[in-house]
Order: C-alpha cells, then structure tokens, then sequence
C-alpha cells in the first residue's frame, strides 16, 4: 500500500502549549494582549498558507531492517533495533505543510516583522508536528480498515535525527518512498526542502512495544526529549502497563 | 520625561511607531543622533536583553523592542551618511553551507543589532569562502555560523581551517551556533566561541570583540 493523503488544516492546527513552547514560553503563564494578538495573527496565517500532506508507504519488518541500517551510521544499540521486532506492521512516512509558509516567514522577516515571523515559525513547526501526529491516526484507520489493528494496540513514529538513528538515514527512506510526489525533496546535507517537514517509520504494534528505558548515551544529547510526551499520551488509555522507562 | 528616556521606554513596549515619531522630535530638538542612538535606542535594547534573560519577558516582546529598535535608527541613518552608522564591532553572520534553516541565525543578528554591533548577513547556504571573503573585505572581527543538522557542521569545521590557512585565525574571530551544537563540539573545531541562544551569543561576540582589541 502506497497513500498520498491531504490532511485537513484544522487536524494540523497546533495547540496553544505546543506553540508557546518553541517560543519558550512556559506553559499556563499568562499571556499578555499583544503576545495573544501576535499568536492570532500567526495562526490565521499558518491556516492560510499550509498545504498539509502526508504520503504512507507499508514496508515488510525485514525490509525496513535492511533500509534502517542505512549508510551504517546509527548508534549501536537503538531503542529501534527492538521495537522493530515486536511490530506488526510498519510503514515509512513523510508529512510536509509546503513551502509558502515558510517563504511567509521570511517575508515577514524581511519586512522588520520579527515577532510575527518567529510566531509563525512556532506555530508552523508545532503544525507539522500535529501533521505527523495525524499521519500516525490516518496509519491506524488503514491498519484498522484491513482488520489488522484494534484499539489496544497502537501507533508511533520515530525519525531519522532522533533515538539514534542517524541522518543519513534519509537517504535509503527516500528512495523507497519517494516523498517527492507531494513536495519533499532531500539535499546533499540530508535536510528536506520544505523545511517544514518530517520523515520516518510508523510503527504499530501493542503499546507496551514502545516504552524503552531513556539511558542509552546518545539520549543525553537529545535537545528534544519528545518521547516521554509522546509514549505518554499513545500509554494513556492503559496506564495500568506504566513500566520502567520513559513515562 | 527627558526625550531619551521616553524612547527607551517606548521602544521597550513595542511601540514603534512613537519610537519613530520620537527619534524624529529628538533630531529636531538637535539630541546628538549618537546619543539618541546609545541612550534612547540601545539603552532600551539593553534593558530588553536583560529582562529576557532574567526571564521577566519573552521572545515576542524582545522581537517587538527591536522592531521598533528598527524604526528609530531607520530615522537616525542619513544622518550617520558621511561616517557611517556608529557599531561597536562589525560581524558577518550566516547559515552554514547546505542549511536553510534561517530563523535561529536571523534572531542572533537582530540581537545583535540591538545591541550596537553592525551585522552582515550572508542568509542560509552560506560557503566558508564566502564567510572568511566577506570577513576580510569588511573588515569585520567575527564570523558567527549557525546550523540546524549535525549533518552540516564539518563545514563549520572547513570555515575555521580556511581563516587559519589564510593566516586570519587571530584577526577574525568565530562563534557557532544551533540546535545540534556544543560548547564541546566548538572547542573540537577551534571556533572561539560557542552560543546557546541569542542573548547568549550577544555576550559571547562582546568577549571575543574585547580580547581582539586588548591583543
Ligand atoms: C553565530 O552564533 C550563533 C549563536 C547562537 C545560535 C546560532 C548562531 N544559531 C542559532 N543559535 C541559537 O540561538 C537561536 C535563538 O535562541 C537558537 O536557534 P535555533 O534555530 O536552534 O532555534 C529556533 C529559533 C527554534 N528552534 C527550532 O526551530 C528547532 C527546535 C527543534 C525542537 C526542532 C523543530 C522545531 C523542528 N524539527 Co527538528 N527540531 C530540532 C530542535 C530540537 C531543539 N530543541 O533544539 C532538531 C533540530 N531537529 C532534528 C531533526 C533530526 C529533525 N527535525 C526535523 C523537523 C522539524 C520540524 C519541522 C518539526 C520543526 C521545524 C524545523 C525548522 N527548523 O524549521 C527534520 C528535519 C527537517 C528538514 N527540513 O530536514 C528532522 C531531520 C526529523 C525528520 N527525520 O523528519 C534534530 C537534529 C539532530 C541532528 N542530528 O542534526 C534536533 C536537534 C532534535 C533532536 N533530535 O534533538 C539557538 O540554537
């Protein structure tokens, strides 16, 4: 199976925190009337210029082992490298919200339009976050179309760049799912133009697959830590199966 | 309010267009342009700085004293024609070659403008030839790279190596920055100084302009 789907603007919508966040804003912390005016403003935009898409393509668990493998730059032991195992489905992905949004930034910031520019940047980066969040459900409702997944059982995506699977890494999933069809394509340096994307696998499986413990050494390194937030709200609905690890 | 001291505090709030209406009335008051620009435009600028470092006030509002930050010495700069726009110190920045991600090194330089320096910025998918050519064509004294991917930091490498082959290692000064960066990972390439974030860097410049001059 190979899906290109267009994902409906308000399902790429970010929430407030999230957006907030890149702009280092603390979460609960009142906002004062131009802040919120700023992040009105930037929403409408992002609503405006976003053209939110996603392609999905199933892979077989050995070819996504020989694909993860990659230039042979990942760490050497990967929270992946047991996952996989454990899965019962996979598929690689790639979401992009398009190019205009971010030539909208720049616009802005040609034009002294700082605090709006770097608003929209959050709120766009937040956007396609939610973006890929909505490629894992629409993964789920294919999965659960066929029969081969229930609602105890879940989906979660991991990225090249992330829990030591190394950029290069890029390179391989690219020419197997060829996210060029909806927009993306790949420099020398492994960056996705339009910026505003995210590549990776999707992985499905019982949720309990997905809690691993945080220690390994490059995750000290890790800027983003979004794992905890997202194998919290995947473990939500069974805290009961809260192990040792990320929670 | 003395006229300078209101600019300060228009420009803190964000006003920009009273920043420019003020600027304009100081002019004409015949304010020294250059005290209006170190006292009311950069002194405001400088206490943004450390209300956002000390964590009173955030990003949007930082953007919005420099937005108006902007606005005044937009007014101040046919009069600065002869000599130039007064800076202390002149610095090339720009996005490391393969990288297009502009928004991390673009808030580093409006910071840096705020807080006096003159900033050339060479934009994303910048060479090393192209950052050390500049840095010696302007006669700048810092070359500040930033990158968004661990992918495109050996050509931050590349840019160090280039200065020290043309024997300006000493004379230009560098600082790296980006998510992917390090204190650590600087050190390893010889950069002179590493920055976490904007008001950081802003420091760091400072430091690397003072140990240049008192060479
Ligand atoms: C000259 O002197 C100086 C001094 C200071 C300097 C400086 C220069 N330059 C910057 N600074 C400093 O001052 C600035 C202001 O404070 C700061 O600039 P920044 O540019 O860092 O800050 C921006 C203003 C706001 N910050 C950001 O925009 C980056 C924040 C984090 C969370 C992040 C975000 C938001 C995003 N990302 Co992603 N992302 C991460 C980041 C992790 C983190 N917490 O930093 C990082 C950068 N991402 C990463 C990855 C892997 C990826 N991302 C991707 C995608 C995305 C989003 C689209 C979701 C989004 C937007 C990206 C964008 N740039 O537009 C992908 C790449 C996108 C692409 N186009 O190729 C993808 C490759 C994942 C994938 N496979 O899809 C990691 C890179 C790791 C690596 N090995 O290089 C990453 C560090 C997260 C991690 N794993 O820890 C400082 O760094």
């Amino acid at each position: 199976m190979r899906k290109i789907l267009e994902i409906p603007l308000d399902e790429a919508r970010p929430d407030q925190d999230a957006i907030l966040e890149t702009q280092g804003i603390p979460s609960g912390k009142e906002l004062t009337e131009d802040v919120k005016a700023l992040l009105e403003r930037a929403i409408d935009l992002f609503l405006e210029f976003s053209k939110p898409k996603v392609a999905i393509s199933d892979i077989s668990i050995p070819g996504f082992e020989a694909l993860y493998k990659g230039e042979g730059l990942n760490e050497q032991d990967t929270p992946l490298d047991e996952i996989i195992t454990k899965a019962d489905d996979l598929a690689l992905f790639a979401v992009t919200i398009g190019e205009r949004v971010s030539e909208e930034i720049d616009r802005l910031f040609k034009a002294n339009e700082f605090a709006l520019g770097s608003m929209l940047d959050s709120v766009a980066s937040a956007g396609t976050d939610k973006a890929a969040d909505t490629a894992e459900s629409r993964y789920f409702d294919l999965l659960s179309e066929k029969g081969r997944i229930t609602s105890s059982k879940g989906v979660l995506r991991f990225s090249p760049g992330y829990c030591g699977w190394h950029m290069s890494g890029q390179e391989k999933l690219f020419e197997f799912l060829r996210p060029e069809d909806i927009g993306i394509s790949l420099l020398e340096s492994y960056l996705m133009k339009p910026l505003k994307s995210i590549s990776g696998v999707l992985v499905a499986g019982d949720k309990d697959i997905f809690v691993f413990d945080d220690s390994y050494p490059f995750c000290s390194e890790c800027r983003s830590r979004s794992c905890h937030k997202r194998i919290r709200t995947l473990l939500k609905e069974s805290r009961s199966d809260k192990k040792k690890g990320v929670m | 309010m003395d006229i300078l001291k209101e600019i300060s505090v228009r420009l803190q709030q964000g006003d920009d267009e009273r920043v420019c209406e003020l600027t304009r009335q100081a002019v004409e008051k015949k304010v020294p342009p250059r005290a209006i620009l170190d006292e009311g435009l950069i002194g405001g600028m400088n206490i943004i700085g450390e209300r956002y470092k000390a964590h009173e006030i955030f990003l949007p509002q930082v953007l919005l004293a420099a937005k108006a930050m902007y606005a005044g010495t937009d007014v101040l700069r046919p009069l600065f024609v002869k000599e130039g726009m007064p800076a202390i110190g002149k610095v090339v920045i720009g996005s490391v070659q393969g990288d297009l991600h502009d928004i991390g090194k673009n808030l580093v330089g409006i910071m840096l403008k705020g807080a006096g320096f003159e900033v050339i910025d060479l934009g994303n998918d910048v060479p090393p030839e192209r950052f050390v050519e500049t840095a010696e064509k302007e006669d700048a004294a810092v070359i500040g790279i930033s990158a968004l991917l661990t992918t495109t930091m050996p050509v931050m490498k590349r840019t160090v190596d280039l200065l020290e082959e043309k024997g300006l290692r000493t004379k230009i000064r560098t600082i790296i920055g980006g998510a992917p960066i390090s204190e650590e990972f600087a050190k390893q390439i010889g950069a002179d100084a590493y920055g976490y974030d904007s008001t950081n860097a802003v420091e760091s410049v400072k430091r690397l302009i003072m140990a240049n001059e008192s060479d």
